[in-house]
């Protein structure tokens, strides 16, 4: 079976109306009626209830568990415990590859953090199993917990986020500050930061001999596969996991952790299926989170307000048994022209689950810092924000001196500004009232993200009833892959959207790699683009080669598919449908893969980058403190839109992320003991309905031919960037405290009247 | 969760005697209740579901102009009566500012009165606390505290009563009616929270058994209805317990306050009533001045029990805030965000 992988232009052109238009999410109405049928929503015959008993101490080891009390409980059918359990077929704490994180599954008595499972009590009934749960009553050997970012003995780690150096230098920093006419020199703090999708981890596990069914969310499906045969020692063949919705996962459903793997274990350990569901609670351990970060900016500009140099550097912490460190400062590579830069990190090990990728890892963090510097900056220089971000725009990457593939950000900067009112902002802080009198500010950030490509796969077919159909194992998180990708599957097979059967969310389709990196649209779009152009290649021999069609002999020039018939390029009268070029054949069908991959030739040549700017307006009680956002506009480019109203949810969210990052969001430790204090809805503050203002988005024109055929950069995280930034300036516009501890705080505003 | 009985008895004398058996609780709408027994905080025995008594969801006007409210009148229903916000304007906007919509729907008054304080060591078991277990010390006395209490702690507890309805409520006098084994007895509402001292495992006067099945307004409460309001600093636009919040009534008779209610949240283990405050604003202008010396008066006893100073402050500027806003006529109509620092500002059209 021949495969393709086009970068270059195709023989065969396929023309489409459906990438483009503003679709509503074609599972929208099975979510809202309540019929997209989630992990948890599965029941099968015989059933059993698992929940999990997680640890009330961070740093220590378990000494006892009154097992016997849980097992004399109605209803409880078994305790799992590292004492009685079954055996993994290798150590979960070998890491076999660098995205392998080592994980609690009941290995050792010891406790590495707060809520890390101890045991699962399995029950007829979730109730029972709660409560056996509860009986358990544990008893520990506590040690001291380490906590927070001055835990211990710093080190620097050999690599940050997803491998890349922890230091980068470009040019020399100490002369660029030295030279400088105006300095700034401050240090902001980020708080740990939980995933906390409205859909708990969640997992239904059940064997039957040595086959696995599971259901279970997933931003990664073949990768879950992969980890979980290498942990049971059986076949991938062996194992099916279905996720075709996910109720958000932010990262924290990108790799099989702890309790998935429980719920496995479970359901052997019995020989029943089993249900492990996630407690609230229980999401703030095992499943990752943002880690907190100190970041100190350094920044020196002339005196026409041009960049000399730009120092960042992180604090953060990792876990003291594995390694994930959040690359704040990287956030500082690609937006500001200045001539030297240095980035660098450093982190201290504390009693915490291991912090992992969540919405923006490192970018999020480091842009709130980065913004609020350059903002600090243009104060220090007298100048408008915008026209010192313009001043130091940088027409290649800083770091790199690489040309961009494509960057509309000063078309972001214009168009947004435009839209806010920009140019009527007064320099000075503290100027503007609205008529109730409360303080209002303006502030802005840049937001950037990188254009991340991965690896996919996929499989299209075309039928001989004039239909298609395009398989790929792509995830839904929310962000509406079920009907962007079905939309680039229609164009790409030349047929309406209705006559395309598109499948994914299930591990026996072909690989889609990971739903992560805002890559999963430009990936698995390019590998329906490259299947779509492979099958049509196919039906196009089918035509060309036979005298009996009236496309015989065009194979030199081509043809186009479009609306189910492909149709001569160089003479459009000419043109057969699909169902009588597969009839005459003697066909039911035609059938081809394609791949998507990142084209290392272009990275080597171009930095690849989505851009924004992100306008805020805020209103502050001058007594009171407290903050409210009244108004924000984002203008981003993101190379080609698939589907503009899946996109403008997408930048919204993220511009809500943002703001929630500004003023909200904070897992409050207990300094002593490291549990989270916070760790439930109620209390762990995002924005609600009252919070969040009337949003604008533009989608600026951008065309990318450089970043994959389809000219997509990722619109999944790039909104958080920029807007937490915007409006933590627009708070120090709004009063003139300039606040560097995240989230800002009502305490931090009471300082003046 | 722990098994329990559940029982629904058909009338109030069933109820109280079901109620009074070691290990029983109310069952109003659960709101509370329901979290604290799924987190294992509260593990009862036996819930008394009260919510099926008849004759306690009534709002009725007695003849002496008092206002009679039935304990299992949801908070939502109470302050959508038409007639009952034109009367007790700050008492709505109070119940307004609370929770969500949801909740409101189903929160009973009962309930509200008796919630349990928000504090996370109160809701973390793997933490001690003299409150959820007498005696076992009090985490919250040098962890995170920045929301707890600065007036009426001790020692032994830190903690804050979170409901906003109470805080008007007790400036207003309100009574709370209480039928228990030995019949019916009423106190007032600021008789009813009790302050931590050496025994912050009692939290209220009721006694086993004892239920609440009205609270009633005095008939001189409505005289506020001119002028009052509540104000409540929380750290989102909605869907937030207070940081501090105040409740300010002002009868005001040409020019001069002739009498003043006010009453702090968010700072002690109960609804704050702050008569020192009220007593040097009786007789004065509705000044500026004259309200920080009362904001002053308010909280002379206050210091902070943890990294909550800032409380102390905010709780000053609150109370200016409040009377200044309940100066200016009561709003005929209940702002879109009630109670927040925002309320006056265009733009929200929910809370
Ligand atoms: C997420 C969240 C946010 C919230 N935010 C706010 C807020 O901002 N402001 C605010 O004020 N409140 C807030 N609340 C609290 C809410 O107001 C209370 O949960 C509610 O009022 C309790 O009423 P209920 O009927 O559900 O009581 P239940 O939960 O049924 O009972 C609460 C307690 O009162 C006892 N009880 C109930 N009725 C009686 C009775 N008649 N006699 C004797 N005892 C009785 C019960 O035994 C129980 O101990 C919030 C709650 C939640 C869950
Ligand atoms: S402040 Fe009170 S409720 Fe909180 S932990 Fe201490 S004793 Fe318990």
């Amino acid at each position: 079976m021949p495969e393709l992988n086009l970068t270059s232009a195709p023989a065969h052109l396929r023309h489409g109306s459906n990438i483009g238009q503003p679709l509503t999410r074609r599972d929208g109405v099975l979510k809202v009626t309540g019929q997209a049928t989630y992990a948890a929503d599965n029941h099968p015959p015989g059933m059993l209830f698992a929940v999990m008993a997680v640890a009330g101490i961070s740093r220590g080891r378990v000494v006892s568990l009154d097992v016997a009390a849980a097992k004399r409980h109605r209803g409880v059918v078994d305790v799992m415990t590292p004492d009685h359990k079954p055996e993994l077929a290798i150590d979960p704490e070998i890491k076999t590859n660098p995205f392998v994180f080592r994980m609690e599954v009941l290995q050792s008595h010891e406790v590495r953090y707060a809520n890390q499972p101890i045991a699962v009590v399995i029950a007829e009934t979730l109730e029972a199993a709660t409560e056996g749960a509860a009986l358990l009553a544990p008893r520990y050997e506590t040690l001291p917990a380490l906590v927070g970012l001055d835990a211990g003995e710093s080190f620097v780690p050999p690599v940050v986020g997803v491998g890349n150096p922890s230091e980068h230098h470009h040019g020399d920093v100490d002369a660029g500050l030295a030279s400088a006419e105006k300095q700034i020199d401050a240090i902001y703090e980020t708080p740990p930061q939980y995933h906390n999708a409205m859909e708990p981890h969640a997992i239904v596990a059940a064997w039957d001999g040595d086959r696995l069914q599971i259901d279970m969310p997933t931003q990664g499906l073949r990768l879950s596969l992969a980890r979980i045969a290498e942990l049971f020692g059986i076949a991938h063949d062996k194992i099916h996991i279905r996720s075709p919705f996910l109720g958000g996962g932010f990262g924290s459903k990108g790799f099989l952790a702890g309790p998935q793997t429980l719920g496995i274990m479970a359901a052997k350990l019995v020989g029943k299926p089993v249900k492990l569901v996630l407690r609230r609670e229980q999401m703030y351990g095992p499943v990752g989170h943002r880690a907190p970060t100190r970041q100190r900016l350094r920044i020196g500009a002339d005196g026409e307000g041009r960049l000399t140099a730009l120092d960042h550097h992180a604090r953060t912490v990792s876990s003291t048994f594995d390694d994930f460190y959040e690359p704040a400062a990287d956030a500082s590579h690609t937006l500001y022209a200045a001539p030297a830069i240095r980035t660098s990190h450093d982190a201290v090990r504390v009693n915490t689950g291991t912090p992992l990728f969540m919405r923006a890892p490192g970018e999020a963090t480091g842009s709130i810092a980065l913004e609020s510097a350059i903002d600090e900056m243009a104060w220090a220089c007298g100048m408008d924000p915008l026209a010192f971000r313009l001043k130091n725009y940088a027409e290649r990457e800083p770091i790199s001196g690489k040309p961009f593939s494509s960057k509309a950000l000063r078309a972001c900067y214009e168009q947004g500004a435009a839209r806010f009112g920009w140019a009527k902002r007064s320099l000075q802080p503290r100027q503007m009232r609205d008529d109730a009198g409360l303080l209002v500010g303006w502030g802005m950030g840049t937001a950037t993200f990188p254009a991340l490509m991965f690896q996919a796969e996929a499989r299209a077919v075309l039928r001989r009833d004039g239909s298609g159909a395009m398989e790929i194992g792509a995830h839904d998180m929310g962000q509406g892959a079920w009907t962007a990708l079905a939309q680039i599957a229609a164009d790409e097979l030349g047929l309406d959207i209705d006559r395309v059967a598109f499948n994914a969310g299930s591990s026996d389709l072909p690989d889609a790699g990971i739903a992560g990196g805002s890559a999963h649209t430009a990936t698995a779009g390019a590998a329906i683009h490259s299947a779509g152009a492979a099958v049509i290649a196919k039906l196009a021999d089918l035509a060309t080669g036979d005298d009996r069609s009236p496309l015989f002999g065009a194979g030199n020039a081509g043809v186009i598919a479009r609306a189910g018939r492909l149709i001569r390029r160089d003479d459009e009268s000419r043109s057969e449908s699909y169902p009588e070029i597969l009839a005459r054949a003697g066909v039911t069908e035609v059938e081809a893969r394609g791949t998507g991959a990142p084209n290392p030739a272009a990275m080597e040549e171009y930095a690849m980058h989505a851009h924004g700017a992100v306008f805020a307006e805020v209103k502050v009680d001058p007594e009171l403190g407290q903050v409210r956002v009244s108004r924000m506009v984002g203008a981003f480019a993101a190379g080609r839109i698939v589907n503009p109203r899946m996109v403008q949810s997408q930048l919204f969210g993220g511009m809500i992320w943002g703001l929630s990052f500004a003023l909200h969001e904070e897992a409050v430790t207990d300094r002593r003991s490291g549990r989270i204090m916070n760790a439930n809805l109620g209390e762990y503050h995002v924005p609600v309905n009252a919070d969040v203002p009337p949003l604008d988005v533009i989608t600026v024109e951008e065309h990318d031919p450089h970043v994959n055929a389809l000219g997509i950069k990722g619109v999944g995280e790039i909104g958080i960037t920029g807007s937490a930034g915007a409006v933590a300036n627009a708070v120090w516009h709004a009063t003139g405290v300039r606040v560097r501890r995240f989230p800002i705080k009502i305490e931090e505003l009471l300082t003046q009247r | 969760m722990k098994p329990f009985d559940y029982v629904r008895p058909a009338t109030v004398t069933e109820a109280v005697a079901a109620g009074a058996h070691p290990g029983a609780v109310y069952l109003a709408a659960g709101t509370n209740l329901l979290d604290l027994m799924k987190g294992n905080i509260s593990r009862p025995d036996r819930l008394v579901d009260v919510t099926h008594l008849e004759g306690l969801d009534g709002i009725e006007r007695l003849a002496d102009g008092s206002l009679r409210i039935g304990a299992l009148v949801s908070n939502a229903d109470l302050a959508h009566d038409a007639g009952f916000a034109r009367s007790y304007p700050a008492v709505a906007e109070a119940l307004l500012s609370g929770a969500s919509a949801q909740l409101r729907n189903a929160a009973t008054v009962g309930g509200n009165l008796l919630q349990r304080t928000r504090c996370a060591y109160f809701y973390d078991t793997a933490s001690r606390c003299n409150k959820r277990d007498a005696g076992s010390g009090c985490d919250a006395r040098d962890g995170e505290n920045r929301g707890h209490a600065v007036l009426g702690w001790s020692e032994n507890c830190i903690a804050t009563h979170p409901s906003d309805f109470c805080v008007p409520l007790v400036a207003l006098d309100a009574i709370v009616e209480i039928e228990g084994s030995n019949g019916r007895r009423e106190i007032a509402l600021e008789a009813l929270h009790r302050l931590p001292g050496d025994a912050p495992e009692r939290e209220s006067a009721l006694e086993p058994g004892d239920l609440i099945v009205a609270v009633r307004l005095p008939p001189v409460a409505s005289g506020f209805a001119a002028h009052a309001r509540y104000l409540k600093v929380r750290e989102r636009t909605s869907y937030a317990f207070a940081m501090v919040s105040a409740a300010a009534a002002l009868r005001i008779e040409s020019g001069k306050i002739a009498e003043a209610r006010l009453a702090l949240g968010g700072v002690a283990a109960k609804p704050w009533r702050a008569r020192a405050a009220e007593d040097v604003l009786k007789g004065v202008a509705p000044t500026a001045d004259a309200f920080q010396e009362a904001a002053w008066r308010a909280l002379t006893d206050a210091k902070p029990s943890g990294d909550n100073a800032f409380k102390i402050e905010l709780a000053r500027r609150i109370v200016v805030r409040a009377l200044t806003l309940a100066t200016a006529v009561t709003p005929a109509r209940l702002p879109a965000l009630p109670a927040s620092p925002f309320a006056s500002t265009s733009g929200a059209i929910h809370a």
